[in-house]
């Protein structure tokens, strides 16, 4: 059980792997890799086990059976190297702290004992704002900020320690059509230029459709793996949602999925 | 002729009222608690606390007449269920949702037993009102030692805990992924809350504490998103307080706790007002600034249509 067949390069390595939540078994048999840098979506009707499927990789819950690595390490273990922005950042509260601060937490949040923060620190939070395009609200209370540019910082938080792979749960949720595209555009741009792996959750593929190359879908109780042109297929996205959706390839455009209703 | 009497009092006594020893000690007291609180009160304001920290106050009141009942120092009475009360709320409390709960029900049961405690014995209903009001002008030698040892714990705590602490209560799932240890980190704040009151009671009573461990911070929140400054300014107003409450205590022959509180309180409402004032005229310069730009805009129209 504890022999993990030996794998240095990928980002996740399920093997047989089964998640219980409250006694209740989640999905099993997940039985994939996903390759370090890619833009990974995690798709799945509501309840389905997204979120539990992060958290795993997080190491916030344990696998209940069968074996999973991130990057070659045990869930956990690998946290240094993982950045991660929750569902709804901050969303109460913020008024007591800045958004500068909010970002120096993410580097400096676990350490012990007072200290002041170094000058290296305090560049690495100003480039991570300004990659994200959010220097000028460094100064803001969070809880002045609108839901779009919060999730910049949280973005940034996330980044400031220089991950490998960054974890987003609906990272567009609650945002309104301008925010989710810029959104969508900074993930393509974190991908492109720092080559960070990007694992999502996400209920609508659309937004996302720009960036994705990949996801893991969770259907009849067991997550899988594929391409995108694999999953952005109208049968298994019928069956997925269970309703019946169409996929639309426009002449000189990017497919699309629609609802068939 | 009431007048007439505090004008007496502050012209002549309250100098020598103040250099006396009973004044010294609650002057010392009182800056070991506005300290105190001003470290906690912080975290009490970030991580959604206040009703926690208004009722282990109440919690302490079955600890000191339990304590007088079975004749220990109350101080130790207080301490015990205070700290207990914490601890109780803290780990029964984990969702801010249960915790409104788990904390009121708490707090009734033990204003109950406080009661109760109370009608057993009969000399304890001085220890009662001292409880509930604070007595700072009775603080002894003993106490003193015992609020600057738990001064002491707290601030090295504070010192060590600052960070994740901050962490955690600004941002807790993320700093749960970040394998900070989120639930220790809370309990531990509990209890150090739970000490904060206990010493804190003893200085303005359970029925006014919240204006000098909760008021301040918040005060001071208003003031600077910034955390440490938050913290020196919320002392600094928390001292301010207990000054010149002790002070005007002495002028005016009136109960510390009362001026205390009332100094504390009088911060706030001025800087809540001022606060709201200055959004509420950058709201309506924006407004001013709105209705200009659309005035220029419709200026050009009646222009072009007169020509």
């Amino acid at each position: 059980m504890s022999r993990c067949e030996p794998a240095s390069s990928p980002a996740l390595a399920f093997t047989d792997v089964s998640a219980v939540r409250a006694g209740r078994l989640i999905w099993s048999h997940a039985n994939f890799t996903v390759p370090a840098g890619g833009v990974v979506a995690v798709i799945g009707p509501n309840g389905a086990g997204k979120t539990t499927l992060l958290h795993m990789v997080l190491g916030l819950i344990p696998a209940a059976s069968g074996c999973l690595e991130v990057f070659g390490r045990r869930p956990g273990q690998a946290n240094d190297t993982i950045g991660y922005v929750p569902q709804d950042y901050a969303a109460s509260g913020g008024e007591a702290i800045r958004a500068v601060d909010a970002v120096l937490l993410g580097l400096t949040g676990r350490r012990w004992a007072f200290s002041r923060s170094t000058a290296a620190q305090r560049r690495q939070v100003s480039q991570a704002l300004a990659v994200v395009e959010a220097s000028g609200l460094a100064d803001l209370r969070l809880s002045t900020l609108s839901g779009g540019q919060r999730q910049r910082i949280a973005i940034a938080a996330a980044l400031v320690a220089q991950p490998e792979l960054l974890i987003l749960d609906e990272p567009l949720a609650s945002l309104d059509l301008r925010s989710q595209h810029d959104i969508v555009e900074l993930l393509g741009r974190l991908h492109a230029e720092l080559g960070v792996t990007i694992l999502m959750v996400a209920h609508d593929l659309n937004p996302l459709l720009p960036v994705l190359d990949s996801a893991i879908y969770l259907l009849d109780g067991q997550p899988r793996y594929a391409t995108l042109d694999d999953v952005v297929d109208a049968a298994l996205l019928t069956q997925l949602y269970g309703t019946p959706i169409q996929v639309m390839h426009p002449p000189n455009g990017k497919p699309y999925m629609r609802s068939a209703l | 002729m009431t007048v007439h009497n505090i004008a007496l009092g502050y012209q002549r006594d309250w100098w020598p009222i103040l250099m006396s020893g009973f004044m010294r000690n609650a002057l010392i007291g009182g800056t070991i608690v506005a300290v105190a609180a001003g470290l906690i009160g912080y975290f009490v304001v970030v991580r959604h606390s206040a009703f926690a920290a208004h009722a282990l106050a109440h919690i302490g009141l079955p600890g000191a007449t339990g304590a007088v009942l079975l004749g220990v120092p109350v101080v130790v009475g207080l301490g015990v269920f205070c700290v207990g009360g914490a601890l109780v709320i803290g780990l029964l409390g984990k969702r801010a949702t249960d915790r409104e709960v788990v904390t009121g029900t708490v707090l009734s049961m033990a204003t109950g037993l406080g009661l109760f405690f109370n009608s057993l014995a009969t000399k304890s209903s001085s220890t009662m009102t001292n409880v509930l009001f604070g007595n700072v002008l009775a603080i002894s030698h003993e106490q003193l030692v015992s609020f600057a040892t738990l001064l002491a714990l707290l601030a090295l705590s504070v010192g060590i805990i600052y960070r994740p602490l901050l962490f955690s209560s600004v941002n807790t799932p993320v700093a749960e992924a970040k394998r900070v240890p989120v639930r220790v980190l809370s309990t531990t704040f509990m209890a150090l809350l739970g000490l904060t009151v206990t010493m804190a009671v003893q200085a303005v009573g359970t029925l006014l504490l919240f204006a000098l461990v909760v008021t301040p911070a918040a005060t001071a929140i208003m003031l600077t998103p910034r955390p440490v400054i938050a913290m020196v300014t919320s002392t600094a107003i928390s001292l301010v307080a207990v000054w010149l409450g002790l002070g005007a205590a002495a002028m005016l022959n009136l109960p510390p706790s009362f001026l205390i509180v009332t100094i504390a309180c009088a911060i706030w409402s001025i800087v809540w007002v001022s606060n709201h004032r200055r959004v509420a005229v950058q709201a309506s310069e924006k407004s001013a600034d709105a209705s200009l730009a659309t005035d220029s805009s419709a200026m050009p129209t009646p222009a072009t249509s007169g020509s």
